[in-house]
């Protein structure tokens, strides 16, 4: 049996919303390259939708299919939506991750808090 | 294309390997502890492998004692010493960084009852200083374990240097030679090797069978109770089978020993090169003290284990030192130890090619290594911040 799913492999292979968006809403990085797994979530927010959202990474392949799954369940969804994403139903979307990885797809849920978290500072700093 | 670069890992049996065990798996079953003339013909066997695979490494048939492979050798060999050395007040090894597991988590084990364990560093290149070795001698020093050559990297360790040193005090010397055994020539008496562990399946030989040499005059202590097989230091009934075939296997790698590095040293150089040309990417260990198949790399910005998935969806087989192909949070010790700071050694790629490795395999290597890199760095925060100009290249 392979080490993955067909459907981590799938996002793996072909990562959506791969790459930067300029003036993002909201920026999320998590993870150290001490560690082997950095993600980076940037968020464009229009009324507490999450209009469009990118992301790049620096990982295995757990961490570039849960970063690019965690992305897509999160697009054109509300924030607090997006506050509820766990890793588990990250993992449980790309049809599970082999227990040694599920440590990797907690990073997506953690930068997507992170970068809401960034989006609600940039506001009040607005205000 | 399949293209196997993962020698270190393990090899394929060669074909006279295989016809050499065959025999032991059909007509040839029996015991080789049984008197009738049957059982005697495996036993025949048995002491022929003894004799060619002693013959192999300049030791004679007495010293040789079959296992199950390096790992078991290395356990045996280092307890054995230890258990001299502490009859005689001696509780001091010496080793390195860069030795296999069943090396370093052996003499965790014995540092824990009470030993203390000097680790030489092994530097940039990943070789040892022999005048480190010298000032780290000690009164009470029982054993000194320097594997041959590293599963990782590649690099080959002073070994004659060590032998004579550890000669001229009186310390016993251990080597892992599992990755050297079948690849370069290694000869215990011109070494001053006391006791060396070596692995049939990395010389095109089965899976679970090696063997251990022990210099005469050695007590070795059993790992395995029971039977009086192995002259009584490693019970149970022999894999005469896989036994005939690491032979068979031993004796066709040593022929063609010669012939087969100079053309591996050929395709590791190119390889050597051609990767080079990936910009921030840097080799690992020593350029020229390492094994004809190794080749080790480290590239920034990206992670390994994404590189082998990538590669293997090109039909590469290889392997990394990551972190995440470990299961563990840090990286390969062995690339820590030559001072690769984690952020790239988790992007570490060693490739180790073989007999069956050709010149259009080698390009289409390093092509699409040159294209994986590309790809992963392209959406790698990491090397966007370096490209940026707010991390530093450290490559
Ligand atoms: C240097 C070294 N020592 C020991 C071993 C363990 O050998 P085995 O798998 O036969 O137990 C290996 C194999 O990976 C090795 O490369
Ligand atoms: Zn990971």
């Amino acid at each position: 049996m392979a080490l993955y799913s067909d459907k981590v492999m799938d996002h793996f292979r072909n990562p959506r919303n791969l790459g930067i968006i300029e003036n993002a809403d909201g920026i999320g990085e998590v993870g150290n390259a001490k560690c082997g797994d950095i993600m980076k979530i940037y968020l464009k927010i229009d009324n507490d939708i999450i209009t469009d959202v990118k992301f790049e990474t620096f990982g295995c392949g757990s961490a570039i299919a849960s970063s690019s799954m965690a992305t897509e369940l999160i697009k054109g969804k509300p924030i607090s939506e997006a506050l509820d994403l766990t890793n588990k139903a990250v993992a449980e979307a790309l049809d599970g991750l082999p227990k040694i990885k599920m440590h990797c797809s907690v990073l997506a849920e953690e930068a997507i808090k992170k970068a809401i978290e960034d989006y609600y500072e940039k506001k009040n700093e607005k205000l | 294309m399949r293209i196997y670069a993962d020698n270190a890992a393990t090899t394929k049996m060669s074909e006279k390997a295989i016809a050499a065990m065959l025999p032991f798996l059909s007509d040839i079953y029996y015991n080789p502890s049984s008197l009738y003339a049957l059982g005697q013909e495996a036993k025949d066997a048995l002491e022929a492998a003894r004799e060619d695979i002693a013959e192999c490494i300049g030791a004679s048939q007495r010293e040789i004692i079959f296992t199950s492979g390096g790992s078991e050798g290395d356990n045996q060999a280092i307890l054995s010493a230890a258990k001299i050395g502490e009859k005689n007040g001696k509780k001091h090894i010496i080793s390195d960084g860069i030795e296999h597991h069943a090396v370093l988590n052996t003499l965790k084990k014995l540092e824990k009852s009470g030993f203390e364990v000097t680790y030489l560093p092994v530097y940039e290149n990943g070789i040892v200083k022999p005048e480190d070795l010298l000032s780290s001698l000690r009164d009470d020093t029982c054993l000194v374990t320097i594997m041959y050559a590293n599963n990782e990297i590649g690099t080959i360790q002073p070994i004659k240097e060590i032998g004579e040193i550890c000669k001229k005090h009186g310390v016993i010397f251990h080597t892992d030679a599992v990755q050297a055994v079948g690849h370069i020539p290694v000869n215990v008496k011109d070494d001053n090797i006391d006791m060396l562990s070596a692995s049939a399946h990395k010389f095109h030989g089965p899976k679970g069978v090696g063997f251990l040499y022990v210099k005469r005059g050695i007590a070795l202590t059993n790992l395995i109770e029971g039977g009086a097989q192995e002259r009584g230091k490693r019970a149970g009934t022999e894999n005469v089978g896989g036994i005939a075939a690491m032979a068979a296997a031993l004796k066709e790698s040593v022929a063609n020993m010669k012939n087969a590095s100079q053309k591996l040293t050929e395709l590791r150089n190119k390889l050597i090169i051609g990767l080079s040309g990936i910009p921030h990417s840097a080799l690992n260990g020593d350029k020229t003290k390492r094994l004809p198949s190794n080749v080790n790399f480290c590239f920034e910005g990206i992670e390994g284990e994404s590189l082998l998935l990538l590669l293997d969806d090109k039909g590469i087989c290889a392997s990394s030192g990551s972190a995440c192909t470990s299961g563990s949070l840090d990286p390969s010790h062995v690339l820590l130890s030559i001072g690769r700071p984690h952020d790239v050694a988790h992007g570490s790629l060693r490739l180790t090619i073989g007999d069956d490795t050709d010149e259009e395999q080698v390009d289409y290597i390093i092509k699409s290594v040159n294209e994986v890199v590309t790809h992963l760095r392209n959406f790698s925060p990491v090397w966007r911040d370096l490209t940026a100009g707010k991390a530093n290249f450290i490559l």
